[in-house]
């Protein structure tokens, strides 16, 4: 197929991920700010909190001056300075998909150009703060529709393919910074286990990645730092953890080695990190510290997204 | 010709019914009154639905760019369609010996039929083109040649469109909704099928590849873009055929070879269907500030190691002026009488006709040899005794830049409205496929309708509409 055409396809699917990851984070800012003091902890303000999990936070302070509720949630929904605002990657999808609409089914094409329609009617600063929870199901409703129709309607060639590795790097990308930016709270196994405050937190990270439910039918336990880390690095049962995703971008790059009979650094690049990624316990990683470990991961990560653009994009 | 009452296709001129309209006539007569207003609005769903598709391709306004729809078929007779098919045929292999001869042997201005002003100042004449051999000899691969008709006889010719003829799409989408609304009236006659149109371009572009391609050779649609007007009309074409739709900068040339930049590295390219004006085909070559094309094509082209259809420098056999030449044309190359008929243009430059021009402005329509989009033309009948007299002064300072033309009493053929059938004035714009192995047609085109009572506009921009077009079996 035509490199742009994969091209475009590739950051359809980033982008539709990116804007429901922002979506998440929102979310989960808006619970813990509406959570009773003693339980949130009234050190840490959960709105500045979203913006360093969601990227951009030095676009924020150049563009306002505090981080209160509304000034994140324009800037993070609906700002035109955000390249990464969901209403700029509603934006960015859309403009994707119409210029590789033949590569779409229409059901595809039908979730992101109704989704985008329907974005257009909110308006920047008109949202109440108690509206935001309709607005984000809005977000997370049409990222699942879209993804839905691409995996009940597409053929599954390179078209598919391509698609699905955007989708992946981008949650890879997002469920590493989401657990980097709270890799503070996630003591190491011996640390006495804290009040609430930590609980609260860790119960936000697993739900920014809806794994809150996953945790407990995994293990049966109550929420221990560690595990959390373990169930969104390790856990290849987990969907967007790092070893699914990267076990999900291995086996789409060999389908396209095989459709395409060569194979290239893309290839070689994801099986290394998902070797490194399955090879490793949880122990190991906090020994040579989480921050490292996900810091090194978000470099390989983009080296890889790299990788893909050179062998096959431009 | 505008003397006699307006000729109605389903009614003719004194309101009897015409035999190709017999069956719809009695079924629309049988039909519960409410049914057709159901279909229309069941029609209006579908168009909706559909709409979506159209505002894919356009922008945030795209849902204004829907082009109304009527439900009312217009139909031809098989004895029709074959007259007028073998017209379109004669007339099109005309056009392609033309561009052939004034691209290599000039015959046709030695001979002194057609002055060779008119071929060298036209703006549309590509000097790049001037003796390259095309293995194909064939320049216009795609033609759209708009028909009218003034009574039961004759076709006239009204334009040739010979550079990037648009409609295809709607005619073929029309057809699609016909089936859908009105199964049983589809049903019950023999009508011919269009749905086989882009098996026959792939054909016709296939079989134009250079003598070095391979047996299947890759095809290729050049669009400039999603911005474009047409480019709905460019992706579906694209994808119906199954070939890539490229950008220019999804091409590149090494080596005078033509490739495309795919996932798998790049991938040489045989054939060209370019929908790009000549003007932003090559930066190199032609306008050096057009970022859609691609830079070294035309050497790859004059190399031959790629087919562009339809080829550069088309256009200087469809202007107004050259126009009048086409039935010279038909008997110069061909040595047969031309089967359809030029409306009669007289060309101000020549003398005779400049006279006549001047002295009968009031009924005729005057119209400059490169104008467009009703620019620089003169309706004389509507035009006020002031008006006539400004144009005539510019007619006179630049008699070679003007061509006139009668007013035609176009067709009418009847729409469905709110208040039953009624008739409105159409036209025709068949599209004709010349590839090596000569001429094909599909039966129909994409009949235009002009909406509004009385009007002769059938433009889309202007309230035009389009409406099936049924040729039906002998």
């Amino acid at each position: 197929m035509l490199s742009r055409d994969a091209d475009s396809l590739y950051w359809l699917s980033r982008y539709v991920e990116r804007a429901e990851n922002t979506a998440r984070v929102l979310d989960v800012a808006y619970r813990m700010a509406s959570m009773p003091i003693s339980y949130s902890g009234l050190e840490t303000n959960e709105w500045e909190s979203a913006l360093i999990t969601a990227g951009g936070i030095d676009d924020f302070r150049s563009a306002y001056d505090e981080a209160t509720p509304e000034n994140v949630i324009e800037f993070l929904a609906f700002s035109e300075v955000n390249p990464s605002s969901i209403r700029n990657s509603f934006d960015t999808a859309r403009q994707n998909a119409r210029s590789v609409r033949s590569a779409l089914t229409s059901e595809m094409w039908e979730a992101i150009n109704s989704a985008w329609l329907d974005l257009r009617r909110y308006k920047a600063r008109k949202i109440k703060v108690e509206d935001l929870p309709r607005f984000l199901n809005l977000v997370k409703e049409a990222s699942l529709r879209y993804d839905g129709s691409a995996m009940r309607t597409m053929l599954r060639n390179d078209a598919y393919w391509f698609s699905r590795l955007g989708l992946y790097i981008e949650r890879a990308d997002n469920t590493a910074r989401v657990l980097d930016v709270k890799y503070h709270v996630l003591l190491p196994q011996d640390a006495p286990v804290g009040g609430g405050i930590d609980y609260y937190q860790w119960a936000a990270i697993l739900r920014s990645v809806s794994a809150l439910v996953s945790y407990q039918w995994v293990y049966h336990q109550n929420l221990r730092p560690w595990l959390v880390a373990d169930l969104l690095i390790l856990r290849e049962e987990m969907p967007r953890s790092l070893a699914a995703c990267y076990g999900a971008l291995s086996r789409h790059l060999d389908d396209l080695s095989h459709r395409y009979g060569t194979s290239g650094a893309a290839q070689r690049q994801a099986r290394a990190t998902h070797a490194r990624l399955t090879n490793r316990n949880i122990e190991d990683i906090f020994q040579h510290g989480l921050h490292e470990f996900l810091q090194n991961f978000l470099a390989d990560n983009n080296r890889l997204s790299l990788a893909i653009s050179n062998q096959y994009l431009c | 010709m505008a003397a006699r009452a307006i000729f109605d296709e389903m009614n003719g001129h004194d309101g009897r019914s015409r035999h190709a309209y017999r069956v719809l006539q009695d079924w629309l007569k049988s039909a519960p009154p409410q049914l057709l207003e159901h279909r229309r609005e069941e029609a209006e769903l579908f168009f909706r639905r559909v709409g979506i598709t159209f505002v894919v391709y356009g922008n945030v306004e795209a849902e204004e760019r829907l082009i109304p729809f009527d439900i009312i078929p217009r139909i031809l007779s098989g004895e029709e369609w074959g007259r007028l098919a073998r017209g379109l045929e004669q007339r099109v292999k005309a056009l392609n010996l033309f561009l052939k001869d004034i691209y290599s042997q000039r015959d046709i201005l030695r001979a002194g039929i057609i002055p060779p002003e008119l071929v060298y100042l036209n703006p549309y004449y590509r000097p790049q083109m001037q003796g390259l051999n095309l293995n194909s000899n064939i320049y216009v691969q795609v033609a759209g040649i708009d028909i009218v008709r003034v009574d039961d006889q004759d076709f006239y010719v009204l334009e040739d469109n010979l550079r990037t003829p648009s409609g295809v799409s709607y005619m073929l989408e029309n057809r699609e909704v016909m089936m859908r609304l009105f199964p049983e009236l589809v049903g019950m006659q023999r009508i011919r099928p269009i749905e086989n149109y882009v098996d026959e371009l792939l054909g016709t572009l296939k079989s134009v590849a250079p003598a070095s391609s391979p047996w299947d050779p890759t095809v290729v649609l050049l669009t400039p873009g999603s911005f474009n007007s047409a480019y709905y009309e460019h992706s579906f074409l694209a994808d119906r055929m199954g070939v890539e739709l490229v950008e220019g900068r999804d091409l590149f040339v090494r080596d005078e070879m033509v490739y495309m930049r795919t996932t798998e590295g790049p991938k040489r390219v045989d054939v060209i269907y370019s929908r790009i004006d000549d003007d932003f085909l090559d930066p190199l070559v032609f306008r050096s500030d057009s970022a859609l094309g691609v830079p070294g094509l035309i050497a790859a082209y004059r190399a031959g190691n790629v087919a562009i259809a339809n080829a550069p420098g088309t256009g200087v056999a469809d202007d107004k002026a050259m126009y009048s030449y086409v039935p010279d044309m038909v008997r110069f190359y061909m040595g047969e009488e031309p089967i359809l008929k030029n409306v009669p243009t007289w060309r101000c430059r020549e003398q005779e006709a400049l006279s006549y021009v001047l002295n009968n402005l009031h009924e005729l329509v005057v119209k400059e040899v490169n104008g467009s989009g009703g620019y620089g033309m003169l309706v004389g009948p509507h035009a006020t005794k002031e008006a006539c007299e400004n144009f005539k002064a510019r007619v006179l300072s630049n008699p070679d830049n003007y061509i006139a033309q009668p007013t035609l009493a176009l067709s009418t053929s009847p729409i469905f409205t709110e208040k039953g059938l009624a008739p409105r004035h159409v036209d025709l714009r068949p599209f004709v496929l010349t590839g090596r192995n000569g001429v094909r047609l599909v039966p129909g085109g994409l009949t235009r309708v002009a909406l509004t009572e009385g009007s002769l506009v059938v433009n889309s921009s202007q309230g035009g509409g389009t409406k099936d077009t049924w040729v039906l079996s002998e």
